[in-house]
Parts: structure tokens; sequence; C-alpha cells
């Protein structure tokens, strides 16, 4: 394998890594509050059928995201309800969230565009485009660090560069802010912030919300920022899942996560492009192995091959204020 | 359950005005999508009912069969508060040691085949959700996560399972041949010649008085036996079921392997009783109905059983629905399902607090 076909094969893995690490990051501000949320996977497919939808009406990207991000934190909100206010089981929740978004998504779809399920394909401003940095053309020719820069680097639309972003604000704010502080504290000791004068509830809500604007920018990713270019039939495919698994590997940090991230979307990489691995004329790994591969990967690293991950102590339990 | 609430009131009234939400707001999404629910719930049951030509209950009865075998798994598993959502692929993987064994035998008698495809389907399944259950118990991997991923993998290996091994040489399609007569299970109108009756042929089949059977058995399970009990303690409270020397791997894996076996079941009915062959879309959704119908039955044998009977309703009814009103596909299904898992799962309290808030004040509390 030559040098430019590694910067592709990383180039790709980006990609790809991008929307699991926005639902990640989603992941880890609902449950270092405290609230487990396995609905992550239906607000992003909620998300991007909105922000495909939208978009292709209203003929703007940015729209559409909005549309996309203003679902997202509609359903977040529903499970804060379940979850937070009536104190109900929060993986039953995310359960139905999954379905009411895939049920919901082809309903809808297939009923306004009729193009069986999937909204019309997008161009143009309907979808984000991808973006050259600067000097990424002058740098192209220069060995080594032109291909990293020019290929690697530039050239990805503004949600990739947002979701990187994310991960030191997410840091930021969960480290070095009093609400986070707080936000991290609802899911370890209830009690004491309660004691300390701060609504739990309200600290909740607003961790799910900010869940759910980030699976919103995760979902829009899904529909106007990759190649498929517009609304496919569940396409999120699992990712929430994934993302989960890798916020487990991550310890519920901000930095692993991006690893993480970067790891499962390696693995998605590597299974689009090989399809039939061959080895030596010996055997023949089938693509349906290289297709398995993240799914068989994220039970491998939750078998806790990779040490113990310790959740939030107050994760899934719901706060009863004493009386 | 909750000692503030009578007993009919934990039991029907709550799970009753629960599901009367959910189907109120399912018309809603109706009334959204620009057509008539009052039509559609018409067309629904009549298709349910009567369907293309009067057989539309054996329909509803065949669906409620599969959804029968996968809401008692959920069931089985919820009473140890696991929560497997693998049926989907436990009854998928189900239908390749199924259709293995009907392959071999179907020159013989459907009579020496439904044991033997009935075990394989069992083992199966259980294989499957073996893996999983092993790790929540000696690993501490979540069960939720790791069975969605297994259905994943699942549905990768039936498709290579069909594309490279069982498919009929020389044909594009990825499905087995179909097998012989020796390997169908009685349809009901083969049952009701047994005793000189003439009815309509429908793909409902043995497997329903098996589902049945099943329904009985997992009541006998969980209150009768001493691992029936063994598996509800170690649900109520693990810590105190560590104290009463319950073993966690045990239950755990015991209580895995009988709700992967469960599931593993419907095979039997929709590839032994009906398609005659295995293809792609063996289980179409069954393994996800049976969270639903579990959580609207409360994980009760009897609950389990009337509302897999309403999903079937809903299954074959949808169908003629989606037929009569291109307007609504039969994606509606799906959407009814989570509205049912929403309002009957997670938003119980929507209903329970003020119920309870009520019965408090009126002062007939614990009556």
């Amino acid at each position: 394998m030559d040098f430019l076909a590694i910067i592709q094969l990383l180039d790709s893995s980006l990609r790809l890594s991008t929307p699991l690490l926005l639902a990640c990051l989603a992941g880890l501000f609902s449950e270092r509050a405290g609230i487990f949320d396995i609905g992550l996977e239906g607000k992003m497919l909620a998300a991007a059928f909105s922000a495909g939808a939208v978009s292709a009406v209203s003929g703007s990207a940015v729209v559409g995201m909005l549309a996309g991000i203003g679902v997202s934190v509609l359903l977040a909100l529903l499970h804060g309800l379940a979850s937070i206010t009536l104190r109900g089981n929060q993986l039953i929740s995310g359960v139905a969230i999954n379905f009411l978004a895939s049920g919901l998504s082809a309903l809808v779809g297939q009923n306004w565009f009729n193009q069986g399920g999937r909204t019309p394909q997008l161009s143009g401003n309907q979808r984000f485009s991808d973006i050259t940095l600067p000097f990424a053309d002058s740098l192209a020719s220069v060995p080594i660090i032109g291909p990293i820069y020019s290929e690697l680097i530039s050239g990805h639309n503004i949600l990739v560069y947002t979701a990187l972003l994310a991960v030191p604000a997410t840091w930021w704010v969960l480290f070095r802010t009093r609400f986070g502080l707080r936000l991290r504290a609802v899911g370890e000791n209830p009690g004491a912030v309660d004691t300390a004068g701060v609504s739990v509830t309200l600290q909740r809500y607003w961790a799910v919300m900010i869940c759910g604007v980030l699976c919103g920018l995760a979902g829009s990713y899904l529909s106007l920022g990759t190649s498929a270019a517009g609304f496919v039939r569940d396409m999120s495919a699992g990712k929430g899942f994934i993302a989960l698994a890798a916020l487990i590997f991550a310890k519920w940090q901000p930095r692993p996560a991006l690893f993480a991230s970067l790891l499962f979307g390696l693995l998605e990489a590597i299974g689009n492009k090989y399809q039939d691995l061959d080895f030596f004329g010996i055997f023949t790994v089938p693509v349906q192995f290289m297709q398995a591969l993240p799914y068989i990967l994220t039970v491998v690293i939750l078998a806790g091959f990779v040490g113990k991950a310790i959740p939030p102590r107050a994760g899934g339990q719901p706060y009863v204020k004493e009386r | 359950m909750n000692d503030k609430l009578p007993k009919w009131v934990d039991v029907f009234l709550i799970p009753f005005i629960n599901l009367v939400l959910a189907f109120l707001v399912a018309g809603l999404v109706v009334v959204f999508i620009g057509e008539n629910p009052v039509e559609a719930l018409r067309l629904l049951l009549s298709g349910a009912i009567w369907g293309f030509s009067g057989n539309g209950y054996g329909y509803t009865l065949f669906y409620a069969t599969s959804f029968m075998f996968t809401g008692l798994s959920v069931a089985v598993a919820f009473h140890g508060s696991l929560f497997n959502i693998g049926g989907e692929g436990q009854a998928g993987v189900a239908g390749i040691g199924a259709v293995m064994v009907a392959l071999w035998l179907d020159e013989t008698h459907w009579l020496l085949v439904l044991p033997l495809a009935l075990i394989a389907s069992v083992l199966f399944g259980a294989a499957w959700a073996a893996i999983p259950a092993y790790l929540q118990a000696k690993r501490g991997s979540h069960i939720v996560i790791t069975t969605i991923m297994f259905n994943f993998i699942a549905s990768a290996l039936l498709v290579y399972m069909l594309v490279n091994v069982l498919k009929v040489p020389g044909r594009m399609a990825p499905e087995t041949r179909t097998f012989g007569e020796g390997a169908h299970l009685p349809q009901i109108q083969d049952m009701a010649a047994w005793f000189g009756l003439e009815i309509t042929a429908s793909p409902m089949n043995i497997s329903f008085f098996l589902a049945l059977l099943c329904c009985w058995l997992v009541w006998v399970l969980i209150w009768r036996t001493k691992l029936g009990y063994e598996i509800r303690a170690f649900g109520k409270s693990q810590p105190a079921a560590v104290y009463a020397g319950i073993s966690p791997v045990r239950i755990t894996m015991i209580a895995m392997l009988i709700s992967g076996g469960l599931a593993g079941m419907m095979a039997m009915n929709t590839v032994l009783g009906e398609a005659h062959r295995l293809n792609l879309d063996a289980v179409q959704g069954a393994g996800f109905v049976g969270i639903a119908v579990a959580l609207m039955g409360r994980s009760h044998p009897v609950g389990v059983m009337l509302a897999a009977i309403l999903f079937g309703i809903l299954y074959q009814g949808g169908a003629e629905l989606a037929f009569e009103m291109p307007g609504i596909s039969r994606d509606m299904i799906v959407v009814i399902q989570a509205l049912v898992i929403l309002f009957t799962g997670a938003l119980e309290n929507l209903v329970r607090f003020p119920i309870e808030t009520w019965f408090a004040r009126s002062g007939k509390g614990g009556a």
C-alpha cells in the first residue's frame, strides 16, 4: 500500500468518524449527567430525515440542519420527560425513540416524496460543500506534508471541523465551567447537588438538550454532508450504538472519545475499501465479515479487553427528591 | 407490584389507558399525513379479520404466533431484569438451524421433522444469546448494546450463509431451495381436514399451538419452579439474590439461554410453517415486536398472548391498509409499535402518578 492510499484511507476514516464523534459527545453529556441514552441512534436518524427533507424543500443546508437539530432536541426532551420527570426506564425510552424515528422517517418520507422512503437527491446549496483550507492547493505538491494537508486535513465540510472542535469545547465545558461541574455532579451524586440548592431536574434537562443538539448535528451530517446526498431509509445503521460503545471505550472522557471514534471510523473505512480480503490465495475473508467487522469489534471492545470502564455512578437512576 | 393501588388498577386500568393513549397518538400521526384515522382503523380491522378472501384471521394468528415466541423471549429475560433486544438476530440464526434440518429430512414426515427442527432452532437461538449473556455475566458488558451488535452480526451471517452456502447453485436469489412436503408443518386447513372440515388456506400452522403451550410453560417456569423464583429474585434485587445464594452468572446465562431459545422457536413458524425455505426476510422485525409485546403484556404469558394477537392484527391489518390507502405504508406498524413501547414502557408513570394521587386522595388506597 502506498502513501497516498494510506492518506485516502485515513481521509475516509475521518469522514466516517464524524457522525460517531458527534453522537459520542452527545452521549457523553447525557450519561455524565446520569441519563443513559440508547436513543442516540433514533435521534440521529430523525435528524437526518428532517434535515434532508427540509433542505430539499427550502434549498438551504443550514435551514435543514436547524430543522434536524430541532427534531432531535424534541426527541431528547421526550427522553427527558420519560426518564427525569416521570422516572421511567431509560433503556425502554431509548428503544422506543429508536423505533419511533425509524418508523416515522420512513412513513413520512414515503408519504411526502414517494421515493421508497428516500428524500430527493440534494445538490448545490442543499448540501454542505467541502471547504478547501487556505494554501491547500499550493501546498499539495510538497512531499509528505502536502498530501497530508491538502487531502486529509483540508477538503471536508463544516460539520467535520465542527465535530473536531466540539472535542476541546466539550472538555472545557465539562471540566472548566461551573455548569460542567454541576452536570458531572448530578451524574455521580445528585443528592449532593440537590443539597447545594441546585436543581437536579433542570441540570439533567440541560444535559439531554445538549445531547439532542449534538445528535442533530450528527444526523444532519449523514444526510447533508456525506455522499448519500439526501436521506436514505435507516441510514444511521447502528452508528448510534457504535457511538455508545466508543463512549464506553473512551471511559466517558472527551479526548479518548475522539480517538475511539476515529478507531471505529477507520474500521468502517477498511471494511468499505477491502470488500473481499484475499490472503495469498489460501482463503478469502468474505465481504459480509468485513461489513460486520465494526459490530464484532464493538463487542470485543465492550467485553472489556481494554481495561475496566466505570460509568457515572448515578447513571440510569431517576432522582427522587427527599421529603 | 404496588401497594398504593388496587390490583385491578395496576394490572388492567393503567395498561389500558396507556394503550389508548398510544393509539390516540397513532391516530394523530395518521391525521398528520393527511388520511382519515377512522377509515384507516376500519380498513385495518376488516383486513385483519377477513382479508382478501376471508382468511385474514389466519394471517393474523400466523403473525401472532411469531410475536408470542419473541414476546415470551423478551418477557423471560425481563423477569431477570435483562433487556434482550437480540430476538431479531436470535430468530434469524435459528432459521439457519431449522432450515438445515428441514432440507436434510424433507423426504420423511413432519412428525419427525418437527421435534428435530425445534431442537435445532432452540439450540441455534440460545447459542446466539449465549455470547452476550456470557459477556454480561462475566465481563459486565452491557447486554443491550451487545445484543444489538449481535443483531447486525446475525444479519451479516445470514447473508453469508444464504449467498455462499445454502443458496441454490445457479440462481441469483439469496435463498435456500424450497424443501419438500415432508418438512412442511401442517397449516390450519390441513388440520381442519383431519376433522373433516374445509376452510380457506392460510399460513397459520401448528406452531400456533406450540406457542400457546410455550405460554403455559413459561408461566409454570416463572411462577411455579425454583428456577423461576430465582430469576425473579435476581431481577428484583441482585444484591439480595446474591445474599440468598443465587449465582448471578448462572441466572443470567440460564435466563438468556431460555430467552434466545424462545426467540429461536419463531423460525418454526415462519420457515417450516409458511415460507418452506429460508430467505433474507424470515424474521421481518418480529424480534423487535417482541419488546412491545412483552412490555404491553407486562411480561405475563397471558398478557403476552393477548398483546401478540393485537400485534398480529396490526401486522395483517396494516398490510391490507397499506394496500387500500397508499398514503400509509407498512412503516405505520413500526410507529405504532414505538408508541406502544413508549406509553406502556417509558411513559407509564404519565398515567400512574395522577391515578396514584387520585386514589390516595379519595382514600381508597390499598382496598
